[in-house]
């Protein structure tokens, strides 16, 4: 017997299950958590006497090349979550598996763009327009870790829920989604932000 | 079936520890957030100390601050900092959210558990990781943070290792937040009993709903603002870092161009909802309680609601209204002025409606109702002595005084901490199934009101003669102080007062678990929903779910032979 | 809504949607190397960067078809998060700029 409701089905009223609710609210905690960065980006800048130009400093066609990468592994993640609806479990894995190289993948170019700043002396420390763009990145590749961790488990030993209860485990695959296109889009933003004004 | 079974074979260990039933989580808060709250009230008796008695050593403890036992500066600043750190983050806030929500929200809106267990219990533990790092930081070299609650840069960037500690410890106790108020809104909104609609919802759970939605968005910001003085700390940025910073004498090796002002903004945006925060689960409590022991419906349900909801948004715009002294422009100034008087509004409505309440209603003097009537005088106070400061000429005066300690103080003592005891004489019996001692529960009341006025009250006298916060001669050095330096032993004596009348409240509690007076399910003749489960609920609170026919507050309903009417009675008409 | 057909044509929008974001970056990288007026190049990349979001957001997370109640979090989320921008940048602006110590 289950003993919390809405875990699977949608409450009538509210037209939702828990975990949908849920991970939006997560999200719109995470909105206000890099509102309040990109807030303070905006608060220096304003008042900095002179900024430069990111492309000036890092390289626009690595992070075009990063922002391909990321918005490819939204899609095979939505892919991935329809390959489930259609009872497809073997596409499922393939698409997934494919999201989680890409975001690795991501995460190689980007410390490869780290440790080029880093052999031209380049630090957080260094001026406010790097110690910005260290943080900024910084966390958002957390975000890319955490997504990686989370995918990594539904593909590996979280996939078994597929057999005892397959409407809940896609459910689940729709809410791990939810949250890697949202850290596709706050990249969406840091890109021009940082890259090209 | 096999769940029941399960759950009578559960070990020690996830039974009381690894807990994920809501109301074992909700005592663990309890007892925790309780001890931190003795813990940082002790930490102010060692200051109180040593304002009335100025570099005499400490009694009892004084061997712990070294040879002489004297307080010195730099610890009364870490103390300071830490007692404010302590209060708001690990004491009020799981006490009233994390323990009284927790316990009580689904057993009032009729549910078997919160939404998300596991994530309660990870809520719960990053809040104990939180507190423990905040302990630790005590013993680091240079002891435990020393820049104020606020911890505003510079000071903070360039202040010893506690500085590092009390972030991470605060990025503990923003996670905890964040995750128990995902739990909390997606409770109330997914797991509402058949026939619960919004406005039959209790008051104390609407104000835990808007209470989630502010610690849910405000703290994100200060979440950033953590990691940015992080950087700052350990990564040699300069975000909060002006250029050309002179310290003792010398400039500061730093890349500059930062904004100590950044730092304030990041934080007010969060610690002014905070207050609501602190604030709103009290105004809950007490009107359960008001309404039970006037024994009629609260006058002006639905303005208190929707005043609540107005609160919650206004909350978030009002923020620098504690930053009139950092040379803000007057444009921005007038806004912030403005919007701080219109926020003043929806809490006088509330309070105005709970002090209506009482009108004709046969009150009933128990311990909880006492302290109930106790916070709307004392909230009142503190509320109102809270306008001069929103207003930009007079807080030039007051700012950095004793005067804003003497207001918030009297929001958030004898406001909030009077209406948690509220809340912890009236829901005892749901917990344990007896009833706490009345005679004990009233020298308890009496003593803490005057005391806690005794320490309180001199504070606006000192602050209105301009003695500053954070002094640790107490403003002995000041010529204008001399004359109000006679509150300082005033205050002391009244907070060890105030201390020594906790004593028969902590006897009280561990007395009247094994020996109160067994009382029913419902002893308080009361009409929510968590009235109407066995004492204490078993797990999954409700043999079956309940439905609910009508609003919270049907008391004395007319031509009804009981003067209750519980929400969940199917019964048809008067 | 699970059939093969519904499917498909699912994936035909969810690439029509990655050629467009892809098609967007493309342009605002090439809009950077065009020198507009400070302002109105910001303004560019900003827009194409909100349309690129706000399609992520429509398809990837199909909150076309979502609940009202989504709906409100967000719009209030956005709102708080406009408030705090705009407060943010007209305290900057009224207190002339971050003040110096030197
Ligand atoms: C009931 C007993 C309490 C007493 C006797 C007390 C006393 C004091 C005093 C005298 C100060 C000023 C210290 C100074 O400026 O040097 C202070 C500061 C403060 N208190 Fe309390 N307090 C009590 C309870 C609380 C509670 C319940 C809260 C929280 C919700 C709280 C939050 C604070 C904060 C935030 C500060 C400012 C700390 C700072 O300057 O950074 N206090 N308290
Ligand atoms: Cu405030």
């Amino acid at each position: 017997m289950e003993m919390i409701p809405y875990t699977v089905e949608a409450r009538e009223d509210t037209g939702m299950n828990n975990a949908k609710l849920g991970i939006w609210l997560f999200l719109a905690s995470e909105v206000m958590l890099f509102g309040g960065l990109f807030s303070a980006y905006v608060f220096l800048r304003l008042g900095a006497p002179a900024w430069p130009e990111g492309g000036s400093i890092l390289s626009v066609p690595i992070a075009t090349f990063n922002t391909l990468i990321l918005i490819g592994s939204s899609v095979t993640m939505v892919f991935s979550w329809t390959a489930l609806k259609e009872n497809d479990f073997g596409k499922y894995r393939l698409y997934l598996g494919v999201t989680i190289l890409l975001a690795l993948l991501f995460l190689a170019v980007k410390s490869f763009e780290y440790s080029e700043k880093f052999s031209h002396h380049l630090y957080p420390s260094s001026s406010t327009f790097m110690a910005i763009y260290f943080t900024l990145t910084g966390l958002h590749a957390l975000h890319i870790l955490g997504g990686i961790i989370v995918n990594g488990y539904f593909w590996g030993p979280g996939s078994k829920m597929w057999t005892s209860d397959p409407e809940r485990f896609t459910n689940r695959i729709e809410i791990a989604g939810l949250y890697w296109h949202f850290v596709d889009l706050v990249w969406i933003f840091l890109f021009p932000v940082l890259y090209l004004l | 079936m096999t769940e029941s079974n399960n759950h009578h074979e559960l070990v020690f260990w996830r039974k009381y520890i690894f807990s994920q039933d809501h109301k074992m989580i909700g005592l663990q808060y309890g007892i925790t957030a309780l001890s931190f709250m003795l813990f940082g009230f002790s930490l102010m008796l060692v200051m109180r100390w040593q304002l009335a008695y100025p570099e005499t050593p400490v009694p009892l403890i004084g061997w712990l601050l070294g040879d002489d036992g004297i307080l010195l500066p730099e610890v009364y600043n870490s103390l300071g900092a830490m007692h404010g750190t302590i209060m708001v983050f690990l004491g009020i806030v799981p006490l009233a959210v994390g323990a009284a929500g927790n316990y009580i929200v689904p057993l009032q809106i009729g549910a078997p558990d919160m939404a998300f267990p596991k994530l309660n219990m990870a809520s719960y533990w990053a809040y104990f990781i939180g507190g423990v790092i905040m302990i630790v930081s005590f013993f680091v070299p240079g002891g435990a943070a020393n820049s104020g609650w606020t911890s505003y840069p510079p000071l903070s960037v360039i202040a010893t290792t506690g500085q590092t500690l009390w972030l991470f410890g605060m990025i503990a106790l923003i996670t905890s937040s964040l995750l128990g108020a995902i739990n909390f809104i997606v409770t109330i909104v997914q797991l509402r009993a058949p026939g619960l609609t919004w406005m039959r919802l209790p008051f104390f759970v609407w104000t835990q709903l808007i209470t989630a939605f502010l610690l849910l968005l405000a703290f994100p910001p200060l979440e950033a603002a953590g990691v940015l003085q992080l950087m700052d700390r350990l990564a040699a940025t300069s975000f909060f870092m002006p250029s050309g910073l002179v310290v003792s004498g010398q400039i500061l090796e730093a890349s500059g161009g930062g904004s100590p002002i950044l730092w304030q903004h990041l934080f007010w945006f969060l610690a002014h909802p905070e207050v609501y925060v602190l604030i709103l689960p009290a105004m809950g409590i007490v009107a359960e309680v008001i309404a039970n022991n006037t024994r009629k419906p609260l006058w002006g349900l639905k303005p208190m609601i929707y005043s609540t909801i107005f609160l919650g948004f206004m909350s978030f715009t009002v923020w620098a209204h504690h930053m009139y002294m950092t040379g803000m422009g007057t444009t921005i100034s007038a806004f912030f002025q403005t919007t701080t008087m219109i926020i003043s509004i929806p809490s006088v409505v509330i309070l105005s409606a709970l002090f209506i309440s009482l009108w004709g209603g046969s009150i009933r003097f128990n311990t909880p109702m006492l302290f109930a009537l106790g916070f709307l005088p004392m909230f009142g106070i503190g509320g109102l002595t809270g306008l001069p400061l929103g207003l930009a000429a007079a807080d030039i005066h007051l700012h950095d005084t004793y005067y804003v300690i003497g207001h918030f103080h009297y929001v958030v003592a004898p406001g909030t901490i009077f209406a948690l005891f509220a809340g912890i004489y009236y829901w005892f019996p749901k917990v344990t199934g007896r009833r706490m001692n009345e005679t004990l529960g009233k020298i308890h009341f009496w003593g803490s009101i005057i005391a806690i006025n005794g320490i309180f009250f001199p504070m606006f006298i000192q602050g209105l003669a301009g003695v500053s916060r954070r002094m640790w001669d107490g403003g002995a050095g000041y010529a204008h102080a001399q004359d109000v330096l006679w509150g300082n032993e005033v205050m002391s004596i009244a907070a060890g007062m105030l201390m020594l009348f906790q004593i028969p409240f902590v006897i009280n509690i561990i007395r009247s678990i094994k020996h109160g007076e067994k009382v029913d399910d419902n002893p308080w003749q009361a009409t929510t929903l968590e009235w109407t489960t066995p004492s204490p609920p078993p797990h999954g609170n409700f043999a079956a779910l309940p439905t609910v026919y009508r609003g919270p507050y049907e008391y004395s309903v007319p031509g009804r032979d009981k003067d209750f009417w519980p929400q969940s009675d199917p019964e048809e008409g008067a | 809504m699970n059939t093969a057909s519904g499917a498909s044509g699912h994936a035909r929008t969810y690439l029509l949607v990655f050629g467009t974001l892809a098609m967007l970056t493309i342009v605002t990288v090439a809009a950077g190397y065009v020198s507009f007026p400070a302002g109105l190049g910001i303004a560019i990349a900003l827009v194409i960067a909100t349309v690129k979001g706000s399609l992520v957001a429509a398809y990837f997370m199909h909150l076309l078809h979502e609940q009202k109640a989504i709906y409100w979090l967000l719009l209030f989320t956005l709102l708080l998060l406009l408030i705090m921008f705009g407060l943010f940048i007209g305290s900057a602006l009224d207190q002339g700029g971050i003040p110096s110590v030197s």
